[in-house]
């Protein structure tokens, strides 16, 4: 019985943690955007970190998006070729890598490579008293390390999705035509006519900007609630990726039934 | 308790009266006073986890007590709002007993970051005073380098180059000597005191290495299990009757302070039963 007890004890005692967390959570988004001033005000924070979120991930986005189109079109091509509309491959390439697959693998490896950086950076900035620090000499760090970082993350996030796209677009380019001999032009003037500026390029740069909010918003705010210990920062960064993986996921559902949905 | 304190002294910086404070239902610190004079270095010391760093962030202001109050010239931390308590805190320094130096600037650009943040002094003086603090703690010829080519106390000695570069009236430390060599612990221990006369300043030093801080206190305190145990000048607190303070001050394995955790008894434990 005792144990039952216990059981529903320790139950309720997460969720209870974990509505204190989302409580904490929105009040340290709540301040973080009261900080949005620093940008304006010190914009070389915003560059520094715009640098190591975004330019230091080009590599990983890069890699990813031109072996993602490639693939997309080596398995795209032997389904097409059965209904003899291979010419379609590049309609099928873009559309797939602007509506999914740019954004949600864009946001995905974010949060494998910059997400983690930033939680461990600033919970290690915690653990050796550096915000503490900060707090006593009179400084906010929401203002001096929170705001630049939580801004780098959303406004980097479209544009590396943008490069995951395009890339993969090019790798997708690169298998269809140039290895598998479809006509260059089809490919293009499929993509050209079929790939609208509104119900697809712009639905998936929202996608990608509601995802930088999410996933940065995650991992600033992981990295500022961790325990000031070694493993309080490594459960933490554990925490960046998996949570913002199930964001960006349920996220990708809900906008897309929004987007598409009814279409 | 061996109380020798005076109950008002002339110039009181610090005054904390009957301050409680808990962790969620753990009683961290239980009614302590403490009274931190003007222009003095004083000691709060006791046993690790006793709550000795919790009343210096008291004093800061970066906790709020659950009950009682602390008054930092003339001010109650508790009742400023985050304008005043940052206008408060930029007349105090801390040292940190890591250095908390900011990783990713220089020793220069560390002890400059305090003037860059609060002040619009032209470039040429922030290099005057950064020079001038460094010198004062002999690292002048250090000032290119990153925290991570630092050792352990010339971290500690860049950050308390960086605590006294706005001239504050109190420097609060947080155990400054653990984990140094004896002669970084005296060139720390020379600093704290040359600074708070040659400074005008008021120190207040958080530790539990009893020979160092009674060489340098003109009062000291010794908390445990959250409330004052003694207070008074080292001279004064060598001479209590006290069995505590003598086994603390004399670091014996046992005494008031038990050696063996509580448990049921050895023999039953043995046997099982």
């Amino acid at each position: 019985m005792s144990g039952l007890i216990d059981a529903i004890a320790g139950l309720g005692r997460r969720v209870v943690n974990s509505i204190m967390r989302m409580g904490r959570g929105n009040i340290f988004l709540f301040h973080t955007l009261m900080s949005t001033g620093i940008i304006f005000k010190e914009f070389s924070l915003l560059v520094k970190q715009m640098y190591s979120v975004g330019v230091l991930s080009i590599q990983i986005i890069a890699v990813s998006g031109l072996t993602v189109g490639m693939v997309l079109s080596l398995q795209g091509y032997n389904t097409l070729v059965d209904f003899g509309a291979e010419q379609s491959l590049g309609q099928m390439v873009a559309l797939s890598l602007v509506r999914e697959m740019g954004p949600v693998l864009t946001a995905l490896l974010f949060a494998g490579r910059a997400g983690s950086a930033l939680t461990a950076e600033i919970g290690l900035m915690k653990v050796t008293e550096q915000l503490p620090a900060m707090e006593i000499m009179a400084v906010d760090p929401y203002r001096k390390v929170i705001a630049p970082r939580f801004y780098a993350g959303v406004i980097s996030m479209p544009l590396l999705a943008a490069i995951f796209s395009a890339i993969g677009v090019f790798g997708g380019y690169l298998v269809g035509v140039e290895l598998l001999g479809v006509d260059a032009g089809g490919f293009w003037s499929q993509m050209q006519s079929q790939v609208g500026l509104y119900e697809d390029i712009v639905n998936g740069v929202i996608k990608s900007i509601v995802f930088g909010i999410v996933v940065t918003w995650i991992a600033v705010f992981e990295g500022f609630d961790a325990a000031p210990t070694t493993e309080g920062v490594s459960r933490a960064t554990t925490r960046t990726v998996v949570n913002s993986a199930f964001a960006v996921l349920g996220l990708d559902f809900i906008l897309t039934a929004l987007m598409f949905g009814g279409a | 308790m061996d109380n020798t304190e005076q109950k008002q002294p002339v110039d009181l910086l610090v005054n904390m009266e009957n301050v409680s404070f808990s962790h969620g239902t753990r009683v961290i610190l239980d009614g302590i006073d403490i009274q931190i004079p003007r222009g003095k270095v004083t000691t709060i010391m006791g046993p690790s986890g006793t709550g000795k760093t919790t009343a210096l962030r008291l004093i800061t202001g970066q906790l709020m007590p659950s009950e009682g109050v602390v008054t930092v010239d003339g001010q109650n931390v508790s009742e400023l709002n985050r304008q005043s308590l940052f206008a408060l805190r930029k007349r105090m320094g801390m040292m940190f007993q890591t250095g908390a130096l900011f990783s990713d600037l220089s020793v220069f650009e560390n002890v400059a970051f305090p003037l860059r943040e609060h002040t619009n002094i032209p470039e040429s003086m922030i290099r005057d005073i950064v020079i001038m603090k460094l010198q004062a703690v002999g690292l002048r010829g250090a000032r290119d380098l990153m925290p991570s080519e630092l050792s352990g106390g010339m971290s500690r000695r860049v950050a308390l180059a960086r605590t006294i570069v706005l001239d504050p009236m109190m420097i609060l430390y947080d155990e400054p000597f653990t984990g140094q060599d004896p002669i970084t612990v005296g060139v720390i221990m020379q600093l704290i005191r040359e600074l708070n006369d040659s400074l005008g300043l008021t120190s207040v030093i958080v530790s539990h290495d009893v020979a160092e801080v009674s060489r340098i206190s003109d009062r000291l305190y010794i908390i445990s299990g959250g409330k004052v145990e003694a207070a008074g000048s080292p001279q004064e607190l060598e001479a209590s009757t006290s069995e505590w303070v003598q086994q603390f001050l004399n670091g014996r394995p046992d005494g008031p302070a038990k050696f063996h955790y509580p448990a049921k008894d050895y023999s039953e434990d043995l046997l099982d039963l």
